[in-house]
C-alpha cells in the first residue's frame, strides 16, 4: 500500500498508533515494552492512542493499527472489522495474527465439539475454527514470528512512520544460521526446520542450540521434500516433521500435503521416509 | 434518597486479557457487583493431545506472554516427573535463577506500568515519563536487568529457547554470570528507591478474610515443586493438585474457577508471603515489616507490596545462586530423555501464583491427556468476592461513584490478573 505510507511520511510527523489483541498470549504486544533500552525513544516516534494492556485512555482513530492474535469467536470479527475501518495501515503482529499461530492446532481435529468437551466438559462455550486476520480484513503488512523480534517491530513501525520501503527476507533461516557460524543442529542429532523457514529472526533458536520450529512460516522456495530427505538421513520420521511443522500455522499447506502423502504411501516412498 | 448507579467497565485496561466489572447500586445498597471474564478460549489442553512430549514446554510457554518462562518450567517439570527424570543440581539452580528473573521483570512491569499510574492519578505510565522521569528510568533499568538475565539463561526473554526437558540446550558463560551479579548488586539501590516510592502511596483500607494457597517451603521460600499448602491448614502433595484446585465452570466466565475450604481462595505474591514469611530473605522481610505487611494479611491491595518484597527477595537469592554456580565446574547442560508411559505433575510458583501442568503420556511419549491450572483462574472467584465486599463497604460509606469505580479497578489490578492465561 504505497499510498498511505508516503502520505504518512509527508503529512504526519507523529502517527497515531493503536495496539489491539485478539485470541493470543499477548506476548507480541509485550515485545513493545520488552525493549527497555530504546523504549522511550521508540514511543516518542508515535502517539500511542490505544493500548489497552498499558493505558486507560482510548481513542477511535489511528494511522497504524498493530493487531495481535487470531480470530476464534464471532464478536472478534466485528471488532476487527471496526479496527480496519478506523486504521490507515493495518499490521498483523506475530504468527497468531499472520497464520493462526499455536491456536490453530485445535483446527487439526476437525471436531470443535470434541475440542470443547475435552476442555470444558458439558459447559457451553463459544468458539469457532481459528483463522488468521487476513481471512476477514485486508492486511497491509505481516510481521512474522512467535514472538517477532523486538528490533523488527521497531524497524517496521519506524519505517512505516517515515514512509520507508520495508523488505523482509525470503530466504531460509539456514542462511542466517550459517552466517552466524553456528554448529548445524543436525550434526548434534537434533531436527531443525531452518532449511524451509523464512529468515528474519537471525536464526534465533539455532543460535541457542535449539532446532527451528518454523514459527515464521515458509521461505519463498520452501522445499519440503528436500527437508524430508535431510530428516530421513538423520533418522527423523515424517511424524516428527509434521509434529513440528504444524505448530504455528504458517505451513498449513505443506502439512496437508504431507498428510495426504502418508495416507497414500505409494507417493510417500519416493521421498525416502524413515 | 440516593440515586441508582451503574458502574460498567468493559475490557478493563492495564491488565493482561479481557475482563469486565459490573456494579449496580440502588439507594446506597449494592444490588450487584460482578467480575466477568470474556476472553476467547484457546483450548491448549485439547491442542496438546496427540503431540509428542517435546512440544509440551514449547507450546505451553505460549499460554502466556508475560510468564512464558514459568509455564515452560512447570511443563518441563511435569514431563520430567512423568518420565522419572531427575535434573542435575546445576540445572535446578539455573532454573531457579531464571525463574527469579522472570518474577522480577513481571513484578516490576506490574508495579510500575500497571499499578503505579492509579496511585499517581494518571491513566498510564506515559505521563509519568514526564512527571516522574527518574522513577520510570529506574523501572526500565530493573526490568532490563531482569530481561537480560532471562535472555542469558533461557536464551530469550519471551518464549525461552534453551529450556528443555532434561536441562538446558546450552549454558551461560561464567563471566556473564559475574556481570549479572554486579548488576544485581547495583540494583539493590533501585529496589530501595522503589520501596520509598511505594511508601508514599495510600494503600486502600480494605480487608476480607481469605484462604491463601501456595507451595509450602520447607527450608526456603518456595518456587519450583514441593508440597501444597493453604492458610486454612490444608496440605496436599504436588500430584494431588486437583484436590487443591477443584475447578468448576460458571456463567459469566470463559475461564474455569477454583475453590477449596471456602467459596474462593487467593494465590500470588501475597499468598506466598502469607504462607512462607519466615523463609523470605531478611532484607525482604525488613521491607515487608516497613509496610506493616506480616502474615496473615487479608488486604488484597497489599499484593502490590508483596510483589515489591519478592523483588527484594529474588534479587538477594539470585546473588546467592550465582555465587554457588560460580564455585562449580560446569557439568553437561542436560541429561538424556527416554519417554515412557505415565503421568506427571509440575507445580511452580509463577509471578501471579501457583501454576500446575499435568500430562499423561503413551509409550512413545505422545500426550494422551493434558491439564493446566492457571493462577489467575484460581483467583477469579476471589476477585469476584472481593469486588462484592468492596462495593458494599464503600457504597455504605457513601463514597462517590468515581471513587468506587477507580477502587474497583485498582482492586482487580492488585491481583495482577493474566486473563488470557486463565482462559488458555
Ligand atoms: S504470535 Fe506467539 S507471541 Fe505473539 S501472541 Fe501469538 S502466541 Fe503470543
Ligand atoms: S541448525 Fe538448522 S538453521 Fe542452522 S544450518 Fe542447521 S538446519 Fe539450518
Ligand atoms: S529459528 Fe525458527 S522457530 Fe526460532 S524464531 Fe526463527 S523462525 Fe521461529
Amino acid at each position: 500500500m504505497p499510498g498511505p505510507r508516503s502520505y504518512l511520511g509527508v503529512e504526519l510527523a507523529r502517527p497515531r498508533v493503536g495496539v489491539f489483541d485478539f485470541t493470543s498470549c499477548e506476548g507480541c504486544q509485550l515485545q513493545f515494552v520488552n525493549n527497555e533500552a530504546t523504549l522511550l525513544d521508540f514511543l516518542d516516534l508515535m502517539e500511542l492512542v490505544n493500548f489497552r494492556e498499558a493505558m486507560t485512555e482510548q481513542a477511535g482513530d489511528y494511522d497504524i493499527a498493530l493487531v495481535e492474535g487470531s480470530i476464534s469467536r464471532a464478536d472478534e470479527v466485528t471488532r476487527l472489522e471496526k479496527i480496519r475501518t478506523q486504521a490507515k495501515i493495518l499490521v498483523a503482529l506475530g504468527s497468531c495474527a499472520c497464520f493462526g499461530g499455536v491456536n490453530q492446532l485445535k483446527n487439526r481435529f476437525n471436531d470443535l465439539k470434541w475440542v470443547k468437551k475435552e476442555v470444558y466438559g458439558n459447559f457451553p462455550i463459544a468458539t469457532q475454527k481459528v483463522r488468521p486476520i487476513s481471512d476477514f480484513v485486508t492486511v497491509d503488512f505481516m510481521l512474522y514470528g512467535c514472538p517477532p523480534r523486538k528490533e523488527e517491530i521497531e524497524k517496521v513501525v519506524t519505517n512505516l512512520v517515515v514512509g520507508k520501503k520495508i523488505t523482509m527476507p525470503k530466504y531460509p533461516v539456514c542462511m542466517e544460521c550459517k552466517a552466524n557460524e553456528n554448529i548445524c543442529l543436525f550434526g548434534l542429532g537434533e531436527p531443525c526446520l531452518g532449511p524451509i523457514t523464512r529468515a528474519g529472526c537471525d536464526a534465533w533458536c539455532p543460535n541457542n542450540r535449539r532446532g527451528c520450529w518454523g514459527c515464521r512460516g515458509p521461505a519463498e522456495a520452501a522445499n519440503v521434500r528436500e527437508l524430508e530427505a535431510i530428516m530421513a538421513r538423520h533418522g527423523f520420521s515424517r511424524e516428527i516433521i509434521i509434529d513440528r511443522l504444524e505448530c504455528f500455522g504458517g505451513f498449513a499447506g505443506q502439512v496437508a500435503e504431507l498428510r495426504r502423502q502418508s495416507e497414500h504411501p505409494r507417493k510417500a516412498r519416493s521421498t525416502g521416509q524413515a | 434518597m440516593k440515586p441508582s448507579r451503574t458502574i460498567a467497565i468493559n475490557h478493563l485496561t492495564r491488565v493482561e486479557g479481557h475482563g469486565n466489572i459490573r456494579i449496580r447500586i440502588k439507594n446506597g445498597t449494592v444490588e450487584e457487583a460482578r467480575w466477568e471474564v470474556v476472553e476467547t478460549p484457546r483450548f491448549f489442553e485439547a491442542m496438546l493431545v496427540g503431540k509428542l512430549w517435546e512440544n509440551a514446554p514449547y507450546l505451553c510457554g505460549r499460554i502466556c506472554g508475560i510468564c512464558s518462562i514459568g509455564h515452560t518450567l512447570a511443563s518441563i517439570r511435569a514431563v520430567e516427573n512423568a518420565f522419572g527424570i531427575t535434573p542435575a543440581e546445576q540445572t535446578d539452580e539455573l532454573r531457579l535463577l531464571l525463574k527469579h528473573m522472570e518474577t522480577m521483570q513481571s513484578h516490576i512491569l506490574h508495579l510500575y506500568f500497571l499499578a503505579a499510574p492509579d496511585f499517581l492519578g494518571v491513566g498510564s505510565v506515559l505521563p509519568l515519563t514526564r512527571s516522574h522521569p527518574a522513577e520510570v528510568q529506574r523501572a526500565l533499568r530493573l526490568k532490563l536487568l531482569a530481561n537480560d538475565a532471562c535472555d542469558l539463561i533461557g536464551g530469550r526473554r519471551l518464549h525461552p529457547t534453551r529450556t528443555v526437558v532434561g536441562g538446558f540446550t546450552m549454558l551461560p558463560e561464567k563471566a556473564q554470570l559475574e556481570r549479572l551479579a554486579q548488576r544485581l548488586l547495583a540494583a539493590q539501590e533501585d529496589l530501595a528507591a522503589a520501596a520509598e516510592l511505594f511508601a508514599t502511596f495510600t494503600i486502600p483500607d480494605f480487608a476480607r478474610e481469605t484462604e491463601f494457597v501456595s507451595l509450602k517451603g520447607d527450608h526456603c521460600y518456595p518456587f519450583i515443586g514441593g508440597e501444597l499448602v493453604s492458610s486454612d491448614g490444608v496440605v496436599k502433595q504436588e500430584e494431588d493438585y486437583r484436590a487443591m484446585t477443584n475447578e468448576y465452570c460458571e456463567q459469566g466466565f470463559t475461564s474455569k474457577l477454583s475453590r477449596l475450604s471456602r467459596d474462593a481462595f487467593a494465590v500470588g505474591a501475597l499468598a506466598r508471603l502469607n504462607n512462607n514469611f519466615d523463609h523470605l530473605h531478611p532484607a525482604a522481610r525488613k521491607v515487608a515489616r516497613g509496610f506493616g505487611l506480616t502474615p496473615v494479611n487479608h488486604n488484597p491491595f497489599m499484593a502490590n507490596i508483596a510483589q515489591l518484597v519478592e523483588c527484594v527477595h529474588v534479587a538477594h537469592d539470585s546473588l546467592a545462586i550465582i555465587k554457588e554456580l560460580l564455585k562449580r565446574k560446569w557439568r553437561p547442560p542436560r541429561v538424556p530423555v527416554t519417554p515412557k508411559k505415565g503421568k506427571g505433575v509440575g507445580a511452580v510458583e509463577v509471578p501471579r501464583g501457583i501454576l500446575y501442568h499435568a500430562y499423561e503420556f503413551d509409550r512413545e511419549g505422545r500426550i494422551v491427556k493434558a491439564d493446566c491450572v492457571i493462577p489467575t483462574s484460581q483467583n477469579h472467584a476471589n476477585i469476584h468476592a472481593d469486588l462484592k465486599a468492596l462495593a458494599r463497604q464503600w457504597a455504605a460509606q457513601g463514597k462517590a461513584d468515581t471513587d468506587i469505580e477507580l477502587l474497583a479497578q485498582m482492586l482487580v489490578r492488585a491481583y495482577d490478573p493474566c486473563i488470557s492465561c486463565s482462559v488458555h
